[in-house]
């Protein structure tokens, strides 16, 4: 009993004079503990980023059964029509959809992911997205004429913009004069936040999309004007307008009326048609359909994630690889750094067992040392994991997959 | 030992009597079940009138058919209210019309799953009217405003295809009561034959008989009946202006007509002026929206009968 207090006391002192020594010492400590951390996070957290993409990924693709889109990149597909990257894939028409409706057998959802509004993509769909997402409206309502957007929670908190706000869409090109006129859109609503892509959407009706690429436009009568310097040439039939026509770039109560689309619906541009089968059944004959179109691809999301993630899995392979060599680097580095402070320590080392400590005192006093050094390596790493696991969904839709 | 017995006998009878009883309720009710879904009326909201009818006509009392459009707008131009726009949305089934027919369609966002084109049957024979202005503009290049005729339902042969799809959308949607849906819209078809052989057998009697027409909104029945039909800008509720009489005097010198169909009551003005270049009036109504008095089959009756008088030896 006696021998285990003077031990615990042992250990106690021990720590006390390897605390007054770190302390001390407060640059090399500082930099053995950074060092530490960071080797132990950096492969852990980067784990624990994986496993949110991965699970993400996987989620949103199981749930998307087929998509239609152009021939092409299936990838590119995917992560546009997914996950609203930056990278548009080739544009298909409404042809498609309504090929799709007219077989029977799957509900078709149009996809235009093309435009951007203040750093965010702009959605075009159909209301059946928002019901095939489960996405609710948490302020104000749902989109109901050309023009008007609903957003993502993210959109809203970034931008502080709530219902009643309005949002412009960013020019295509900003060198291209003859282009894109920007829409202001209204925001009518947010979007609850459903922890997905669409938390940083614009959604908006294709019809809305198609406005911001001007296959809609509102403008004046041409018929009625009364400024003849917008009219190139006029016959009959025919009154053809010059570059001076404006169209309206807000669509109002007001001039709603004058908006109009030319042409079939059929000819309009999408990116993709998220395809909802009926069943297993409908799901393999529409994809036997497609397979042989020379316009169209038929790919199953999850297929192109799984081959994605082998991807990511041989990277992750390669990475931690490269942090087991510089773990050990830096694993030899600290020892390197212990020794050669025993080094420079030999005189206070030697004073200690001069004055009558043992050899094993000085032992444990440097085990000490190196037990505090590694508790509070332990525990700042852990405090930064938990902190990377708390927002991980965040920054994997913000730093992988955005 | 025996009192005992029968003491809690008697104690514990109400109890399981109870039991059976609430046992009973519950299976029954979950039995009853499926009833009250059936009993769950599908809301149907339809964009004119002919389609609303048809819709009744065929639901009956299992469904619930909206057409909010007031009674004073034209259907075909109406634009509806954002809260109108969001009932829409809420439906079960939107009867379209097609044919380009209510042009606030193309400018709202309604869930596509829900939107059923009653014309899509027919859709290679719509009738496309050139007379339009064209313009051009944009990156779509040269464009036509040129429309399609809407009034589908005045061919009655297309009015019966209409409530076809109706029948359809709205058996889909309630499956388990299919053969009920069935009836009704066989009974529909049947009247609305019907009245197609008596528009027939009337413009048979004198093929070729010149017609003029206050709105052009009779192409359909022109076509399914053969009539002559030419057809003018005028209004009902409008005294024409001189041109407008200049432009008919034009067209009677190219060829005569004694009858003119107007889609309503035209100013007594107006119908005395006609009367007065021995043009009369035909009241034939495309009943385009709810009328103040008796349905769609009563005013295709009337219309039918109006149209007779030109017909008559």
């Amino acid at each position: 009993m006696t021998s285990m207090g003077q031990g615990s006391e042992q250990v106690l002192d021990s720590l006390y004079i390897a605390w007054q020594y770190v302390r001390w010492n407060r640059g090399k400590t500082i930099v053995l503990i950074t060092s530490i951390t960071l080797i132990a996070f950096l492969p852990l957290a980067l784990q624990v980023m994986l496993n949110e993409s991965e699970q993400q990924l996987r989620s949103r693709a199981v749930e998307t059964p087929l998509l239609i889109g152009a021939k092409g990149s299936a990838l590119d597909l995917v992560m546009s029509s997914l996950y609203f990257d930056d990278e548009v894939p080739e544009t298909i028409n409404m042809q498609a959809v309504r090929e799709i409706d007219d077989s029977g057998l799957a509900q078709a959802i149009p996809l235009y992911v093309r435009f951007q509004a203040r750093g965010f993509s702009v959605v075009g769909t159909a209301l059946d997205y928002l019901d095939f997402r489960d996405l609710k409206i948490a302020q104000g309502r749902m989109f109901t004429v050309l023009g008007e957007a609903v957003i993502g929670a993210d959109v809203a908190e970034r931008l502080q913009l709530g219902p009643g706000d309005s949002l412009v869409s960013s020019p295509d090109n900003l060198f291209d004069i003859t282009g894109i006129y920007p829409l202001k859109m209204k925001v009518t609503g947010v979007l609850a936040r459903s922890h997905s892509p669409d938390d940083l959407a614009v959604i908006v009706d294709t019809k809305t999309a198609w406005v911001i690429q001007g296959f809609g436009h509102g403008h004046e009568d041409l018929a009625t004007s009364r400024d003849a310097t917008i009219i190139l040439k006029q016959d009959e039939k025919i009154v053809t307008a010059n570059a001076k026509l404006m169209q309206f770039t807000e669509i109002t109560a007001d001039n709603i009326d004058s908006f109009h689309f030319h042409g079939d619906e059929a000819i309009y541009p999408i990116t993709a048609v998220l395809t909802v089968p009926n069943d297993e059944k409908s799901a393999a004959i529409l994809r036997g359909r497609f397979v042989d179109d020379a316009r169209y691809q038929a790919s199953r999301p999850d297929d192109v994630v799984d081959g994605l993630m082998e991807n990511i899995f041989r990277i992750r392979t390669v990475i931690n690889a490269v942090i087991v060599i510089v773990a050990i680097a830096t694993v030899l580095t600290i020892v390197l750094v212990f020794i050669l402070s025993l080094r420079i320590r030999r005189d206070e080392l030697e004073t200690i067992f001069r004055i009558g400590c043992s050899r094993l005192t000085t032992v444990r006093l440097l085990a000490a040392e190196i037990l505090i050094i590694v508790v509070t390596s332990a525990l700042l790493c852990a405090a930064l994991l938990w902190l990377v696991q708390a927002n991980s969904g965040d920054l994997v839709r913000g730093l992988i997959l955005r | 030992m025996i009192g005992l017995i029968h003491k809690g006998s008697f104690q514990t009878k109400p109890v399981v009597i109870r039991c059976f009883v609430l046992l009973h309720i519950a299976i029954l009710s979950l039995l009853l079940m499926p009833a009250v879904h059936a009993e769950e009326k599908l809301q149907v909201y339809t964009v004119n009138y002919p389609l609303e009818y048809f819709a009744k006509r065929i639901g009956g009392d299992y469904v619930d058919v909206h057409f909010p459009a007031p009674e004073d707008v034209d259907p075909a131009f109406w634009m509806p209210a954002t809260n109108t726009i969001a009932e829409y949305q809420l439906a079960d089934l939107i009867l379209l019309n097609g044919a380009g027919y209510a042009k606030w369609v193309s400018k709202v966002s309604l869930p596509r799953r829900k939107l059923v084109n009653t014309s899509q049957a027919f859709k290679d024979d719509y009738i496309y009217i050139d007379t339009a202005v064209k313009h051009q503009h944009g990156p779509a290049g040269d464009h036509s405003h040129a429309g399609v005729a809407f009034t589908t339902w005045m061919d009655l042969k297309q009015a019966a295809l209409q409530a076809e799809q109706i029948a359809s959308a709205i058996k889909k949607a309630r499956p388990e009561l299919a053969q009920l849906f069935d009836d009704n819209y066989l009974q529909l078809k049947k009247e609305l034959l019907q009245l197609d052989k008596k528009v027939s057998d009337v413009t048979k009697r004198k093929p070729g008989v010149p017609l003029l027409a206050s709105h052009p909104v009779y192409q359909y029945l022109a076509r399914r009946y053969n009539l002559k039909i030419r057809s003018l800008m005028w209004e009902p509720g409008v005294y024409p202006d001189a041109a407008s009489w200049q432009n008919l005097n034009n067209k009677l010198r190219k060829q005569a007509a004694a009858w003119m169909l107007w889609e309503d009551e035209p100013l007594q003005k107006t119908r005395d002026q006609l009367s007065s270049m021995g043009v009369n009036v035909i009241l034939f109504r495309p009943v385009m929206n709810r009328p103040q008095q008796g349905d769609f089959m009563t005013i295709m009756e009337d219309n039918i009968m109006a149209l007779a008088t030109a017909y008559e030896d």
